[in-house]
């Protein structure tokens, strides 16, 4: 039997509509579970204060200055490494097999699943390094894992970067490293905080590899040799020994409305960055 | 400071230099402490005890983990079996139906489907879909079923963006052309543009098996962790990345070695995916 093409076309149309409708209702029915559940616990005292009976009662404070903290100090280390790997990759040499084997190796890096980050912070840092659990294993561990993520971000935004504004500055016998600084770091720097804001979306998120490097202490850590957790470990812990579902909840919605207020921003940013050159 | 500008250029350089190179010595790191955690048990306990024994009791001197492979492997054919129609629907919905307003908001929300933390995805599966499976289909409902569903919804995000460049990257004279032949939109889509755009997308199922693959925290929390190979979808099992999650914090001695090892097979199988993967992207461009 052959059926009519025009047919099959309309109803593959209305297929593929109800497919996206579908994929998107999922994510908005997954915000607006942990919202609705979330939301009656979330308060400024839960926000402010500190966990009692191993996060029971109280708040969650230590976990959100956890995770600030891992995230803030994990951009600081990543974020030159980064951006110097993207500018000498795109402005200091031509394609050759020495930027082919960095290419393969960030790619490699962007490859592989947290749980190995884990598993290397662990045995490389804490154990071999003797940091033991620790921010500053955390943040070791966390820095090379959103490392791939900075320098593709970065390597595309200084693409993006018009070739005539080097060529101005160059002919103005500004040096090489002047033009970069000066011309093409300033107009890539909307794509460079993208990749930024992503990383720590990534940071913020992350249980598998922080969970093992910088351990689970409820305590806010005060130096980078403290062990501590963040919302996501938190949530976690809170979630899988069954400790507390109301302050679990409260966690998810804390975390989740984070990471997706970083991932706006981040796009928001983007947005501006491509508008202005097209 | 150095104050001669030639001399500046040249260690700005070098230090450019040593910060590109510090990727490959991250990967160096990486694959250097884990398989020189991990190798000794093979030569210890051999090979074939260890990737095709069925017994894990690392207390006890087992330390096979065929089990897990063959876990692994079962979630992530789930996962691809859910998220791979849905994902490349959505795509080619995407690519070739949505005008420009929708594209605008659509591609941003359905990328921060890959925001949400993937403990938050476990979590949510231990309340909704692991009850769900247990009321409505049998067994316990934590489960190869349950893993593989919250695997498949959380590989889209990778899916879709992947197949969607390659979808976009298709010319659109090829589409032109066969429009001026008669045939309609979705003639064209699965006679041309599927097949022109056929690299890409097999990448992008392969990197969506990669992250299926290694993700962790999600898994422990749904798939119910025991230790056998699943004969049913409603079976539980444990996944190699499980394996690790679960026993790191209080392993020692050989025990944490046989983490290790389960690492370097984790780490084999996900190099093995990425370089297919980045082979399939790179031959369209």
């Amino acid at each position: 039997m052959r059926i009519n093409p025009r047919f099959t076309n309309k109803f593959v149309q209305i297929g593929l509509n109800f497919q996206a409708f579908f994929t998107v209702s999922i994510l908005v029915i997954i915000v607006a579970i942990i919202c609705f559940k979330g939301l009656p616990y979330v308060n400024f005292e839960f926000i402010f204060a500190y966990p009692e009976d191993m996060g029971r009662l109280g708040g969650i404070f230590p976990s959100i200055a956890g995770t600030i903290l891992l995230a803030l100090l994990s951009i600081l280390f990543a974020t030159p490494l980064g951006v110097g790997t993207a500018i000498f990759l795109t402005e200091y040499t031509k394609e050759s097999l020495f930027t082919k084997i960095i290419r393969f190796g960030v790619e490699s890096l962007a490859g592989i699943p947290s749980i190995l980050y884990g598993l290397f912070g662990f045995i490389f840092f804490v154990i071999k390094l003797r940091m033991g659990w620790s921010l500053l294993a955390g943040v070791l561990t966390i820095t090379i894992m959103i490392l791939p993520t900075i320098i593709r971000t970065s390597e595309e935004a200084i693409k993006a970067v018009p070739r005539n504004l080097r060529m101005v500055s160059y002919s103005l016998s500004a040096t090489k490293w002047e033009t970069v600084t000066k011309v093409v770091l300033p107009s890539a720097i909307p794509g460079i905080l993208t990749g930024i804001m992503l990383s720590v979306g990534r940071a913020v998120g992350e249980t598998a590899a922080v969970i093992f490097t910088m351990g689970s202490s409820l305590r806010l850590p005060t130096s980078l040799m403290d062990s501590g957790r963040t919302m996501a470990v938190h949530f976690y812990i809170l979630a899988r020994e069954g400790i507390s579902m109301e302050k679990a909840y409260g966690t998810a919605l804390v975390l989740v409305v984070s990471i997706l207020l970083i991932n706006v921003l981040a796009y928001y940013i983007m947005n501006k960055a491509i508008s202005k050159y097209s | 400071m150095i104050k001669n500008p030639v001399r500046k250029e040249q260690f700005v350089k070098w230090v450019l230099v040593a910060f590109a190179l510090s990727s490959l010595l991250f990967l160096f790191l990486i694959f250097m402490f884990i398989l020189f955690e991990g190798l000794p048990l093979f030569h210890k306990v051999g090979l074939k005890n260890i990737i095709m024994g069925s017994k894990w009791a690392p207390t006890k001197g087992f330390f096979g983990i065929y089990p897990m492979i063959v876990s692994s492997f079962f979630v992530t054919f789930g996962a691809l079996f859910i998220g791979a129609p849905m994902g490349l629907s959505c795509a080619i919905y995407l690519s070739e139906y949505s005008g420009k307003r929708m594209k605008m908001f659509l591609k941003p929300a359905l990328e921060l489907l890959a925001g949400i933390p993937s403990v938050v995805y476990g979590f949510l599966g231990v309340i909704y879909i692991v009850p769900l499976i247990r009321n409505y289909i049998g067994g316990s409902g934590f489960s190869l079923l349950a893993t593989s569903i919250i695997l498949g919804i959380m590989i889209l995000p990778t899916i879709i963006s992947i197949s969607f460049d390659s979808l976009v990257s298709v010319p659109k004279t090829y589409r032109e052309g066969s429009f001026a032949m008669g045939a309609t939109k979705w003639q064209t889509i699965y006679k041309v543009v599927l097949p022109a755009a056929r690299s890409g997308i097999l990448a992008s199922f392969i990197l969506g098996m990669g992250r299926a693959i290694g993700e962790t925290m999600a898994v422990i929390m749904i798939a119910g962790n025991a230790l056998r190979i699943p004969t049913s979808i409603l079976d539980p099992l444990r996944t190699l990345t499980g394996n690790i999650a679960l026993e790191l914090a209080y392993a020692t001695g050989d025990h944490r070695l046989g983490l290790f090892s389960t690492g370097v097979v984790l780490l084999i199988i996900i190099m093995i995916l990425n370089y297919i993967a980045n082979f399939g992207i790179k031959r369209k461009m």
